[in-house]
């Protein structure tokens, strides 16, 4: 185990160093001069040259790729071009505020969708289980920005029992009912494509146990059905933790759109204002950042994967 | 041959019918698919009324009076209501469909041909060759898609061909994955073997093996993508990071009628409901050339 | 018979001569690299390690051995489908890779085909049959007409019909079909050589023996030469005019077919043998004649493979590596068969084996 842990993490390592390079090249992909982006607009060209040197964009690129490297290892993401205010901080409360919607929804997707996926898998074939599946199935279709305009439309302005936008607490985290309240739909959409895609994962799992040879024989010694059960959980539970990672990654990279809608200061809505101020180093410290978090998600994943099921470790 | 020896060799000589090439079974197995069926009349139309835009399409799709704006649905003259400019919504959905089909069908077509002549190749080398493709693959791996496709987008600046290039981006890996991943497995298998034991040059065997193997699941993938692309182009645009306005396409018409929400509802989510909806049409498409592709499932 | 498979344009003349055997095959080797995981030490399987042996015109030369033990491997070498460590291979006097008067590997492959063994894969699902069967002679260089024909006359000479068949999907065919099919498709560029490589081991009985008829009155036909690689001792036995025994990447025993069956002189020959159930109540076996499991191809050991379920092993035999040694018409790798090798059992052994020759 402790091998497999060892390889795992190291591998992880280029992975995020090519993260990086691709994060800190999207400066360079903009039209025009990077430093150009990075002035106001009135700047005369003894200042550009100025502000290129002090910016060390003088420097070869692979020199400012490490500098920028080793600031980023140690935290200091730059300063922000709009209002100088470091990067680091502000991404750090607006990731919080993404995570207080998207723990809450990845868990629901988790939970909701694995028992959706347990009661069809075990239903096999009967209206419970096409109904369960079509479920999954409209999950996972729908556009996760439309279900939440939706859902504004219906629990908002048709009925008013639920604030359209913002986030109440000024911390992020819900002190109050009414603070919980503004949450409500921003989770439930996210959750939704999530959920979809677990219930599928574990429908599969658990036929594909339940019609193994060994279960008609472990039945046939009177197994109670809750140790199978048990069984069938542990094993559906593995494939679903997998799905898991990559849904966590989606729902923290792809919550710019729902955040939008919904108006909640979190690292989506920091990236987009950041395209639209084209505050490079905003938009480039979200996206190492969060890129980041996403692979060591899936570390972290394979990693308790591994722990449970000593099969994954190759 | 005699008679006698031919039927002893082949006790099941049937009549000498000739059996239809493989694509057209194909085509036969598709036709017999009712939920295919259907879902492909339904995207024909999609795009059949897109591209007839300027014939069918009762109004001018950018041009609309502030005297009639948010009408509801069912005003005459305006079937589908206007606007917060006043703009015919019938009209702006019709001409949308260009550029949203365009913005989803068009990066999917590109990362097909890209990655998957590149899946096929690292499929084909050896180690180090497909060690270095898949690696670099990984990394791109490691981004969600959406978070990439926004940051490309963002960094490229607005227009349709920075859309297309940013989704193309974010797709190839995954084409990439699955065209290598179905040529490996396919490249174990005895025939190419036999195919290899011949004089025959690794191009030959690549194509001629290969390659019409290889087809079918990266079909049945790319069409299920092009369902995820049509979702994620319009949400690029619903956020402000595609066409420019007043161009008419279903995400940004999404974003402007937002304005609406509290006072015509219902049409804030109708240009949802054409991405919805063609979605929906392409993932079915996509099981139904699944199970028509599987060439083991009896005709009945 | 209409006409002989061989023609001018196709296939190898022979150049030997009757006395040439038709295939030399020097001290084969290949070990594959095993990573046990990225911290695992580079290991290697020696699939193949040494092996020696030669087929005569017109004979059929049979492989057996457990699985394992490296007859794919080997015959997959032959062919270069996986490239040889070490070895040399020499076809009709000519060796591969020898310069001027070397043999290509272009040539090799006209002269040298290959039977897989019936499986899902081993013909293209999504080709027709036709096709498959030109595909050899399209490769090669013929032109269309010219290759539908004999790929239509081959499908004729193995029993299915072009018409009825030629159209077909090979998921449409049964078992035995297939076989043909992928007899045909080893005919087609006029091969002297055909390794069959468990090319009956996956059909039913009754098939296995239309398929075992049709390759019989092929060679005779056609005077081809046979590779016959098996794990059915029976089957081997009926068709081979000699048999090659190996274990674990090496040569046990190889000499005349009948010889190795009835008398054989290494001890893994006699527990093979042995393990074949017989229905005759007086043949019980007691308990099973191989020991112990088959030990790990990484990495052997020095010394003769065999030695850990070998209930003969001694000293020697942890030590040395056997030789093969003739005794009679066959060679066998055993130092109890080597009088000089300093096992204490080598003199009754061979003893014994002798006065088993001359009774029979």
């Amino acid at each position: 185990m402790i091998r497999y842990a060892l390889i795992r993490i190291l591998s992880a390592i280029p992975i995020l160093l090519g993260v990086s390079v691709v994060s800190f090249g999207l400066l360079f992909l903009q039209p025009g001069n990077p430093v150009e982006a990075l002035l106001p607009l009135e700047a005369s060209p003894q200042i550009a040259e100025m502000m290129k040197q002090q910016l060390g964009f003088d420097q070869p690129v692979w020199r400012q790729y490490l500098a920028w490297l080793q600031r980023t290892v140690q935290g200091d993401l730059g300063v922000s071009l709009y209002d100088g205010l470091p990067v680091a901080g502000q991404l750090g409360g607006a990731l919080f505020n993404t995570m207080v919607l998207a723990v809450p929804a990845a868990v629901l997707a988790f939970v909701l969708g694995g028992a959706l996926g347990l009661i069809a898998g075990y239903h096999r074939n009967t209206w419970i289980d096409r109904s369960a599946s079509a479920l999954a199935i409209v999950g996972v279709s729908l556009p996760q920005y439309w279900v939440a305009i939706v859902l504004v439309v219906l629990f908002s302005v048709t009925v008013n029992w639920l604030p359209a936008s913002g986030m109440a607490s000024p911390d992020g985290i819900p002190r109050s009912f009414s603070d919980l309240a503004n949450m409500v739909m921003p989770v439930l959409a996210l959750m939704l494509v999530p959920m979809g895609v677990v219930a599928r994962v574990v429908r599969a799992s658990v036929q594909d146990i339940l019609s193994q040879a060994f279960i008609a024989g472990l039945q046939a010694k009177g197994l109670a059905r809750g140790r199978i059960l048990r069984h069938v959980i542990r094993n559906a539970m593995s494939s679903a933790l997998s799905v898991m990672g990559l849904q966590f990654g989606f729902l923290i990279g792809g919550s710019i759109l729902i955040e939008v809608v919904f108006n909640w200061p979190g690292s989506g809505q920091l990236l987009n204002l950041a395209i639209f101020r084209r505050d490079i180093p905003v938009l480039q410290g979200t996206v190492v950042v969060v890129a980041g978090l996403f692979v060591l998600t899936n570390l972290a994943i394979d990693l308790a994967q591994a722990a449970i099921d000593p099969r994954m470790r190759r | 041959m005699t008679m006698t020896q031919l039927q002893s060799a082949s006790p099941s000589v049937s009549a000498a019918t000739k059996a239809p090439g493989y694509w057209r079974s194909v085509g036969q197995r598709l036709m017999r698919d009712r939920v295919g069926i259907a879902s492909a009349l339904v995207l024909l139309a999609i795009v059949v009324s897109a591209l007839a835009a300027p014939l069918i399409a009762p109004h001018d799709p950018n041009s609309g009076s502030v005297m009639t704006r948010l009408s509801p649905i069912g005003t005459p003259g305006h079937l589908l209501g206007t606007d917060a400019t006043g703009r015919d919504i019938l009209s702006r959905l019709i001409w949308g469909g260009r550029l949203s089909l365009l913005s989803g069908i068009t990066p999917v077509v590109l990362a097909t041909l890209i990655g998957g002549t590149l899946g096929i190749i690292a499929g084909m080398s050896g180690r180090l060759v497909n060690g270095i493709i898949m690696r670099i693959t990984d990394i791109f791996f490691a981004f969600p898609s959406i978070l990439l496709a926004v940051a490309i987008s963002g960094v490229l600046g607005n227009g349709l061909g920075n859309t297309l290039v940013s989704l193309t981006v974010v797709f190839v890996p995954q084409v990439l994955r699955v065209a290598e991943s179905a040529t490996v497995q396919i490249a174990r298998q005895d025939y190419v073997d036999a195919a290899r034991a011949t004089t025959a040059s690794r191009l030959l065997i690549m194509t001629s093996q290969v390659l019409p193997n290889v087809l079918s699941p990266i079909l049945i993938f790319a069409t299920s993508l092009i369902a995820v692309s049509l979702v994620v182009a319009a949400g690029l645009n619903f956020i402000g990071l595609g066409v420019a306005p007043p161009a008419a396409e279903w995400g940004s018409m999404l974003n402007e009628l937002r304005d609406a929400i509290y006072i015509n509802p219902t049409l804030s989510i109708l240009p949802g409901v054409m991405i919805v909806a063609t979605s929906v049409c392409f993932n079915l498409l996509s099981d139904s050339l699944g199970s028509a592709m599987n060439i083991r499932e009896t005709d009945k | 018979m209409t006409q002989h498979i061989r023609t001018e344009s196709l296939g190898l003349p022979d150049v030997g001569g009757p006395a040439q055997p038709l295939l030399i095959v020097r001290d084969l080797k290949k070990h594959f690299p095993v990573r046990s995981g990225l911290m695992g030490k580079a290991e290697k399987v020696h699939a193949v390690d040494g092996v020696s042996f030669r087929i005569g015109k017109g004979e059929t030369l049979g492989i057996v051995g457990e699985s394992g033990c490296g007859k794919s491997t080997t015959t997959r070498l032959l062919l270069d489908l996986t490239r040889r460590d070490a070895g040399e291979i020499i076809f009709d006097g000519r060796g591969l890779g020898g310069g001027r008067d070397g043999i290509s590997l272009k040539e090799l492959r006209r002269g040298m085909q290959m039977v897989f063994q019936d499986s899902s894969t081993s013909l293209n699902p999504r080709a027709r049959i036709l096709d498959i069967v030109m595909f050899p002679l399209r490769a090669a260089g013929v032109d269309r007409t010219k290759a539908r024909d004999r790929a239509s006359m081959l499908l004729d000479r193995v029993g299915l019909h072009p018409h009825a068949f030629g159209h077909r999907f090979a998921h449409e065919l049964s078992g035995g079909q297939r076989q043909r099919v992928n007899i045909a498709r080893a005919l087609a560029t006029a091969p002297r050589l055909v390794i069959l490589d468990e090319a009956v081991s996956a059909l039913d009985k009754s098939v296995e023996a239309d398929v075992l008829n049709l390759l019989a009155d092929l060679k005779a036909e056609e005077g081809l030469t046979y590779l016959f690689i098996s794990h059915d001792l029976g089957v081997v036995r009926e068709v081979s005019d000699r048999v090659m025994v190996m274990y674990l990447g090496q040569i046990a025993e190889i000499g005349p077919a009948e010889t190795i069956y009835d008398r054989p002189g290494h001890p893994y020959t006699r527990a093979l043998l042995a393990a074949v159930p017989s229905l005759d109540p007086a043949k019980q076996i007691a308990e099973p004649p191989l020991k112990g499991d088959p030990p790990n191809p990484i990495n052997p050991e020095p010394g003769c493979r065999f030695r850990a379920r070998c209930p003969y092993a001694e000293g020697v035999c942890k030590a040395v590596d056997p030789a093969p040694v003739p005794v009679g018409e066959v060679e066998i790798s055993c130092h109890m068969c080597n009088r000089a090798s300093g096992h204490s059992q080598a003199a009754d052994w061979l003893d014994a084996l002798t006065k088993e020759t001359a009774d029979a």
